[in-house]
C-alpha cells in the first residue's frame, strides 16, 4: 500500500514540475511576442528626443508626441495621410467586398462553361509574383490619366480592388458549406437566384463578409510598395504607411523617430480593436479556406 | 448559346449545336453574312437590341483599329526608331523638341491591341453562334427569347453573367493585361544598359540566356537568390508550422493554466500590422538600435551585434523574425482542428503506453499534416514571394559591392530592386517570369495530388 502511494505522489511532483516549466516558458515566449508592442506604446510616450534608446523605459513621458503628430502639418502632413488612407480604405472594402462576394457566389453555386477554366486560371494568376506588374500597372494607369493630383487616390483604389475577383477561395470555400437544400427550397417557392443570392446565402454569410471586409479595408493602411510606386513624389497623396517609412528615413529619423511610435500606435489601435472583435469571424474565415 | 447552359446534362457537360463551325457549314445566307456583320441573324429574327448591341461593339472596334489600332500594331515589330531631337527654329531663335518615338508607349499600346482584338474574337464567336441559333429556332419553331427575357434570366439562369462582368473587367484591365505586357518586357532590352530607357528593341531570349548562364555575373547572382529563396521558404514554413502546432498543443493541454489569456499574449501581434511591426523590430536590431544597447550597457557584448551586416546573421535574423510574424498564425489555425482529433485515439495510445513525444509524432502530426496540407502549400508559396517581411526588415541587405542582389533578397525582392531602383526593367520581368515557374512547379507537383483539390464537389 505504501509503496504504490509514494509512487502516485512521484508522479504528482514529476507533473506539477513539468507543469511549472511549461508555464515559464510560455511566460518567456508571451514575454518575447508583447516585448515590441509595449516598446513602442513606451516609445510613443517618450520624451528625449532621438533615435538612440539605451534604455528599454524612457526617462520622462510626455503626450507631445501624438499632438505633433496632428498638428504640425509643415513636413510630415500625417492628417492629410490619414485622411488619404482611410478614404481609401472605404472605398476598396465596399469595391472588393462586392467583387469577392459575386465571383464566390458564381464559383459555389452556379455551374457554367466557364467556371473551371475560371478557377484555374485564378489560380494560375495568383502564382506570379504580385509586384511584377507593378511598372506596368503604373504606365496603364499614366494611359488613363491617372497618375496626377488627386486622381492617384482613384489609381490606389483601382490597385487595391480591380484584381480582387481572383481571391475568391476563402469566400467560395465558405459558401460551399452553406446547406444546398436551401436554395432548393427557394427555387421552389419560385426565388430567382438573385433572390437566392441576396436573400438566402448573404445572411447566412456574416462571418465570411465581415473577413472580407476586414483584410479588403485593412489593405492600404499596411501595403507599402504599390502606394510608393504610385504616389511617386507628390507629398499630398501619400498613405500613412508611406509616411511612417519616410519617419524612419535617415534625414527624418532623429526629429520624427518618437512621432514614428506615435502614429504606428495611432494607426494599429483601430486595426487591433476590429481584429480582437471580429477574431471569431477571422477564424470561420480561415478555417473555411483550410477545408475547401 | 443562352439556353444551352441550362440544358446541359451530365457528362457532355455544356455542349450545343450552335457552334461557330455549323454556323458556317449549315447556317443560310443571312448567318452568314452575320459573320462579317456582327448581329444581322439577330436584328432579322426580332432580336432586334441584342443584334444592335453586337453591331454597335463591332463598330467601336473597327473604328478603334482604323483611327489608331493599325498603327499601334504596325509599330510593333520595330518598337519604334525616332529619337527626339533637337531642331533650330529660325523664326523663334530657340531650338525647339520633336517628340521622338517612345518604346515602352508603342509597346504598351501594341499589346493592348493585340487583347482587345483577342476580346472582339471572343464577341464575333458569340455574336455568330447567336445569328445562328436564332435562325435554327425560327425554322424549328423553337421560343426566340425577347430582350426583356434576355435581361431577366440576367437576375436568374444566367446571374453569373451579370455578377462575373465587373471583377473580370477589373481582372482583365489590370491584372491580365499588365502582366501581359510585363512578360513582353523580359523578350526586350528595356534597360538603363547601354541607353535603352527610351529606345529599345526585341532581343528574343537573350535576357533569359543571361541570366541562366552560370558565368555572366548577374546569372551567378540569379542561382544565389534562387537559392536562398528555397531554403527560406522551406526553413520558414516548417519551423512555423512545427513551434506554431507545439505552441498550440501546450497552451491546449489540459493542465495548462489561463489558455485565454496566452492565446490573447500571441494573437495581439497579428493585430498590429505587420508593416508596423517589422519597422519596429527593424528600428530595434540596428546598429545603434535598443537590443545592441541594452547588450552592451549590460555588460553581455563589448560590440554591437550584426544582425543586418552580416550575411549569416541577416539570415538567422530574419528567419527567427518570422516565426515571430508566422506563430500567432499558425497557432489560430491549428488550435480549432487540433479539438477535432478523435478522443479515442489519444486513448487508445494512452492504453499502449506511449509517451507525449510519441502521440504526438504517431497521431497529431500525420494527423494535422492531413487536413493542413492545402494550407502548408499556400503558405510556402506565400513565403516565396514574402516580400514585406524581407524588404522593411534587412532590405535584402548586406550587397556585395557591384551587386545588384543582396545577401537575403528573395527572387520578388531582388525583381522589385531591380525595376523601381535599378531600372532593368528586362531583368526584371524575367526574373517575375522565373518566380513563376517555381511557384507553378510546386503548385502542379503538390497541388493537384491534395485531395482537397480532387473532391472540389466532394462535400457540397
Amino acid at each position: 500500500m505504501s509503496k504504490t502511494k509514494t509512487v502516485t505522489t512521484g508522479v504528482k511532483t514529476r507533473k506539477t514540475i513539468v507543469n511549472i516549466i511549461v508555464h515559464i516558458i510560455l511566460a518567456a515566449l508571451a514575454f518575447v511576442w508583447v516585448l515590441p508592442v509595449i516598446w513602442v506604446i513606451l516609445i510613443s510616450f517618450r520624451a528625449e528626443k532621438g533615435a538612440y534608446v539605451s534604455t528599454f523605459f524612457p526617462k520622462s513621458y510626455t503626450f507631445d508626441n501624438y499632438i505633433r503628430l496632428f498638428t504640425d502639418r509643415s513636413i510630415m502632413d500625417f492628417p492629410q495621410m490619414f485622411l488619404n488612407t482611410f478614404i481609401i480604405g472605404v472605398c476598396c472594402c465596399i469595391v472588393s467586398t462586392i467583387f469577392v462576394l459575386s465571383v464566390a457566389y458564381c464559383m459555389s453555386r452556379m455551374r457554367f462553361k466557364m467556371r473551371k477554366p475560371y478557377m484555374n486560371i485564378a489560380m494560375i494568376l495568383g502564382l506570379f509574383p504580385s509586384f511584377m506588374s507593378m511598372i506596368a500597372v503604373y504606365y496603364i494607369l499614366q494611359a488613363f490619366n491617372l497618375t496626377n493630383g488627386s486622381m492617384i487616390r482613384l489609381a490606389l483604389i483601382i490597385v487595391f480592388s480591380a484584381g480582387a475577383g481572383v481571391n475568391f477561395y476563402v469566400a467560395k470555400g465558405f459558401f460551399d458549406t452553406i446547406p444546398k437544400s436551401l436554395d432548393e427550397a427557394a427555387i421552389i417557392d419560385g426565388a430567382t437566384r438573385w433572390n437566392i443570392f441576396t436573400k438566402v446565402t448573404i445572411p447566412l454569410s456574416k462571418p465570411i463578409i465581415v473577413y472580407t471586409i476586414l483584410t479588403s479595408f485593412m489593405g492600404p493602411w499596411i501595403d507599402f510598395v504599390f502606394a510608393k510606386v504610385i504616389c511617386r513624389a507628390d507629398a499630398t497623396q501619400f498613405t500613412v504607411s508611406i509616411g511612417l517609412w519616410n519617419m524612419l528615413e535617415k534625414e527624418y529619423i532623429y526629429n520624427w523617430f518618437n512621432c514614428f511610435a506615435a502614429g504606428a500606435v495611432v494607426v494599429s489601435v483601430p486595426i487591433a480593436i476590429l481584429f480582437i472583435m471580429t477574431q471569431k469571424f477571422y477564424v470561420e474565415g480561415m478555417s473555411g479556406a483550410v477545408k475547401g | 448559346m443562352k439556353k444551352a447552359d441550362a440544358k446541359s446534362k451530365k457528362g457532355k457537360e455544356f455542349q450545343t449545336p450552335y457552334t461557330v463551325i455549323n454556323a458556317l457549314v449549315k447556317g443560310n445566307v443571312v448567318t452568314k453574312l452575320s459573320l462579317v456583320i456582327l448581329g444581322l441573324g439577330n436584328i432579322v429574327h426580332k432580336q432586334i437590341v441584342k443584334g444592335l448591341m453586337f453591331l454597335v461593339i463591332e463598330a467601336a472596334y473597327l473604328y478603334y483599329m482604323i483611327s489608331y489600332g493599325f498603327y499601334a500594331l504596325s509599330m510593333l515589330p520595330s518598337l519604334g526608331w525616332l529619337e527626339t531631337q533637337e531642331v533650330w527654329n529660325e523664326s523663334k531663335m530657340i531650338y525647339e523638341y520633336t517628340a521622338g518615338h517612345q518604346s515602352r508607349l508603342i509597346l504598351l499600346y501594341g499589346v493592348a491591341t493585340v487583347f482587345i482584338t483577342f476580346l472582339f474574337i471572343l464577341v464575333w464567336r458569340d455574336a455568330v453562334k447567336s445569328s445562328y441559333k436564332s435562325e435554327v429556332l425560327a425554322k424549328e419553331g423553337g421560343h426566340l427569347n425577347t430582350f426583356k427575357e434576355d435581361f431577366k434570366s440576367l437576375f436568374n439562369q444566367n446571374l453569373h453573367k451579370l455578377l462575373l462582368a465587373l471583377p473580370l473587367i477589373g481582372i482583365l484591365v489590370f491584372t491580365v493585361l499588365p502582366l501581359l505586357y510585363n512578360i513582353t518586357m523580359a523578350f526586350t532590352n528595356y534597360s538603363k544598359s547601354g541607353e535603352k530607357e527610351v529606345l529599345f528593341d526585341w532581343v528574343g531570349f537573350n535576357t533569359f540566356a543571361k541570366i541562366l548562364n552560370f558565368q555572366d555575373s548577374v546569372g551567378t547572382q540569379f542561382y544565389s537568390v534562387l537559392g536562398w529563396t528555397l531554403i527560406w521558404a522551406i526553413l520558414a514554413t516548417v519551423l512555423n508550422y512545427i513551434f506554431g502546432m507545439i505552441l498550440a498543443i501546450v497552451i491546449n493541454r489540459k493542465e495548462t493554466k489561463a489558455k485565454a489569456f496566452w492565446r490573447f499574449c500571441f494573437v495581439l501581434s497579428i493585430a498590429v500590422p505587420q508593416f508596423v511591426s517589422l519597422l519596429i523590430m527593424r528600428t530595434m536590431l540596428q546598429q545603434d538600435g535598443i537590443v545592441n544597447n541594452l547588450l552592451i550597457n549590460l555588460g553581455i557584448i563589448d560590440r554591437a551585434l550584426p544582425f543586418f551586416t552580416n550575411a549569416m546573421w541577416a539570415r538567422v535574423t530574419v528567419i527567427v523574425i518570422n516565426l515571430w510574424v508566422g506563430i500567432p498564425y499558425t497557432i489560430l489555425q491549428v488550435t480549432g482542428i487540433l479539438q477535432n482529433i478523435p478522443a479515442e485515439l489519444y486513448e487508445a495510445a494512452k492504453i499502449d503506453g506511449a509517451n507525449a513525444v510519441q502521440t504526438f509524432f504517431k497521431i497529431t502530426l500525420p494527423y494535422m499534416l492531413f487536413v493542413m496540407t492545402p494550407y502548408l502549400i499556400t503558405q510556402f508559396t506565400g513565403n516565396i514571394n514574402n516580400f514585406n517581411v524581407i524588404f522593411l526588415l534587412s532590405g535584402g541587405n548586406p550587397t556585395n559591392v557591384g551587386n545588384t542582389a543582396g545577401k537575403t533578397d528573395l527572387l520578388v525582392t531582388w525583381l522589385y530592386k531591380l525595376t523601381v531602383d535599378q531600372r532593368y526593367y528586362n531583368l526584371g520581368a524575367v526574373i517575375g517570369i522565373m518566380t513563376f515557374v517555381v511557384l507553378a512547379i510546386v503548385a502542379l507537383v503538390t497541388y493537384r495530388n491534395t485531395n482537397s483539390y480532387k473532391d472540389e464537389e466532394g462535400f457540397m
